[in-house]
């Protein structure tokens, strides 16, 4: 392999690794641009996983897999809804009891599918583009997800900055009782975004499970939605610094998965640690500064909105 | 008519006692539901979840094992929860604590010492401090999220044990197998009820619910963490400081997770492996809720939720169903005990108009 091909290959790796990130991040960026954290990212996207995956095995259509996904993840966003704008439940609990929640309810779905193999999604190659040295192999001749996880966060900028929705969306996240006072319906809003939340960290799980590693495994997102949540801080709650920030860390998983083959000679266990690492370093740098975690945090994350108040 | 909400004046004493109940009984109730659905006897599968695990001694013994780490993670994790400290990294602390207090047994080896179990219990707490003060420091120094740094060292623990027995601290006499040598007798905490797995650990468990609920309940301090946690802004006034109580939150969690992981290891493990904790430090966070952030509360849930894990065991011998079961009644749990907290704060009304105007009609018309 010259190294121009394993350039290529690190790099496509690179973007196959980072698009489960970025589609989960996404979600939860909108989920928390309007006011509520959902710390379920990792239990949604087990979710969405097992329900991808059982569905893949059980029909043979991917396509069918993807919408099973989304649907499972709206399902679970729509549990925490119900109990943390309806019921007024604590966020942070409520997240952690989905993501418990996810890991057993995964686990016991999957336990008849471990071992299966399936067709993993096949890449599109986009004609003519993928003809070009470097960008046509890395950019154009990826699967389907790949481009729809571009696709979306583009949409999403678009969506939250350049639309009144959009607006109005950022709005409750920034100040909820004005927004009622306006008129809004703050709960519907959260509803939906959270349940946009859901949907895309049920992609993510379906990426795992039917195109990144063709399979079910217990517990097989191993930490990505918490990593996901990670990229929404590092990203300063904006779209297009998710997508650099995921590709950033599949990056990171790459050089991991690839360094012993470059002929690094440390134990896989301590390489292994490095996205973790990572993830602390990152949030210690952009946190440090204080001034630009309050100016782009939405104001009213995590807190609880009563409308009789 | 729709049932709706409306707010209680001041929160219900009653209601933060009951709920946890409410919370057991709709487990047991979508249990019914579950099991139904999958095709198996409802009745018959609870019975054997929830009540049978109770019925042999073997089984009451493995409770109190198994409730063992789950109340001290629970209630070093519960000194945090009240101040609004989100350590969720329990089981990393635990891990790490387990690494430490079986790094001192793996040195000593065979030999006969007896204050070696003192000093594994230090090590023990030693290493799971040091794993929690590395989220109090980047919390208080650097303003980073306690939640995602203490979870992601969970991970960093986890592969730093696989490391150490897939490596260095691998038994040679292991036949391969990614496991360290069995610890001295020494280095072992003694039964309590000869014949079982029941060990000296669980006393360790019942003195930090009286350590923790002195701290709590009749220390200044403790005060400042409560106060912090219900009123930040109060505290600010009163001169309370927030890295303190962070700073507390997370020594708490990581001292008493790792003793924990001591605990483990020194008790029904004797040695380290890859699997020495099957997720105690997760589920200890819904022990901690469901024991209502008290000491004695905890006692209480964690026997109940050590039930999960026998019960989970013995559905899968009896009845051939998985052991994720356990984590599927864990997560129900704690969703139904967050749900029926509502109940704390507000109650339900039935029907519509103000509640005053209707609470009037109803004084007109006795």
């Amino acid at each position: 392999m010259d190294g121009l091909d394993a350039i290529v290959a690190l790099l496509v790796a690179t973007i196959r690794a980072a698009t489960p990130l970025a589609l989960a991040a996404v979600g939860e960026l909108v989920t928390e641009k309007s006011g509520v954290l959902n710390l379920g990212v990792e239990g949604m996207m087990l979710v969405g996983a097992v329900a991808a995956f059982a569905t893949a095995v059980a029909t043979g259509s991917l396509a069918l897999a993807l919408l099973a996904a989304i649907i499972a993840g709206m399902l679970v966003a729509l549990l925490f809804a119900v109990m943390t704008l309806s019921l007024m439940s604590n966020q942070v609990a409520t997240g952690l009891a989905l993501t418990i929640f996810g890991i057993g309810l995964s686990a016991f779905v999957g336990k008849d599918f471990i071992g299966i193999p399936i067709e993993s999604l096949e890449s599109v190659y986009v004609p003519w583009l993928s003809d070009l040295p470097l960008v046509g192999p890395v950019l154009f001749s990826q699967d389907p997800l790949v481009y729809a996880s571009v696709a979306l966060t583009f949409a999403v900028s678009w969506f939250l900055y350049r639309t009144r929705p959009g607006l109005v969306v950022r709005a409750v996240g920034e100040n909820h009782s004005a927004a009622h006072a306006i008129g809004y319906p703050v709960i519907g809003i959260r509803y939906l975004c959270v349940l946009f939340g859901g949907a895309m960290s049920g992609l993510a799980g379906a990426y795992l499970s039917l195109a990144y590693t063709p399979m079910w495994v217990e517990n097989m997102t191993a930490g990505r939605g918490w990593i996901a949540l990670a990229l929404v801080v590092f990203a300063t709650w904006k779209p297009g610094r998710v997508l650099l920030g995921a590709y950033l860390f599949g990056g990171v998983t790459i050089i991991q998965l690839h360094a012993q083959g470059l002929g690094v000679e440390v134990s896989s266990h301590i390489l292994s640690m490095l996205p973790y690492l990572a993830t602390i370093v990152v949030l210690v740098l952009i946190s440090r500064d204080q001034t630009k975690i309050r100016l782009n945090a939405p104001a009213c994350i995590g807190k609880v909105f009563r409308p009789d108040h | 008519m729709w049932p709706r909400l409306e707010a209680r004046p001041e929160r219900s004493r009653v209601m933060v006692y009951l709920t946890p109940l409410v919370a057991a009984g709709l487990t047991a109730v979508a249990g019914l539901i579950l099991f139904a659905a999958l095709g198996h006897d409802p009745v018959r599968a609870l019975t054997i979840f929830f009540i049978s695990p109770l019925t042999t001694s073997f089984g009451l013994t493995e409770l109190i094992v198994k409730a063992t780490p789950l109340v001290l993670c629970a209630l070093g994790l519960s000194v945090g929860f009240r101040g609004n400290v989100w350590n969720i990294g329990a089981e990393g602390q635990l891990i790490l604590g387990a690494i430490f207090a079986g790094g001192v047994a793996l040195a000593v080896g065979d030999a006969e010492a007896p204050w070696l179990l003192p000093v594994m219990v230090c090590a023990g707490i030693v290493g799971g401090m040091l794993w929690a003060a590395i989220p109090a420091l980047l919390r208080t120094r650097f303003n980073a999220n306690e939640i995602l740094v203490s979870l992601m060292l969970s991970y960093v623990a986890s592969l730093l044990l696989g490391y150490l027995v897939h490596g260095p601290w691998r038994d040679p006499d292991g036949f391969n197998f990614p496991e360290t040598a069995l610890f001295g007798e020494s280095a072992l905490l003694p039964a309590l009820v000869e014949g079982t797995r029941l060990h000296a650990g669980a006393l360790f468990a019942l003195v930090a619910v009286g350590v923790v609920w002195v701290l709590l309940m009749h220390s200044f301090i403790g005060f400042q963490v409560k106060v912090m946690g219900m009123a930040p802004r109060a505290g600010g006034y009163a001169g309370f400081s927030q890295a303190r109580v962070v700073w507390l939150g997370l020594l708490c969690g990581g001292a008493l997770s790792g003793l924990a992981g001591m605990v483990e290891v020194a008790g029904p493990i004797g040695q380290l492996h890859p699997q020495i904790s099957p997720g105690y430090g997760f589920t200890a966070i819904i022990v901690a809720f469901l024991g209502r952030l008290h000491p004695l509360g905890i006692l209480v849930a964690g026997l109940f939720m050590a039930l999960t894990y026998l019960g989970g065991d013995t559905l899968q011998i009896e009845m051939g169903l998985p052991r994720a079961m356990t984590g599927v009644f864990q997560g129900m749990i704690l969703f139904f005990l967050l749900a029926s907290d509502v109940l704390i704060h507000h109650r339900i009304r039935f029907g519509s108009g103000p509640a005053r105007s209707r609470a009037s009609t109803r004084t007109g018309g006795a």
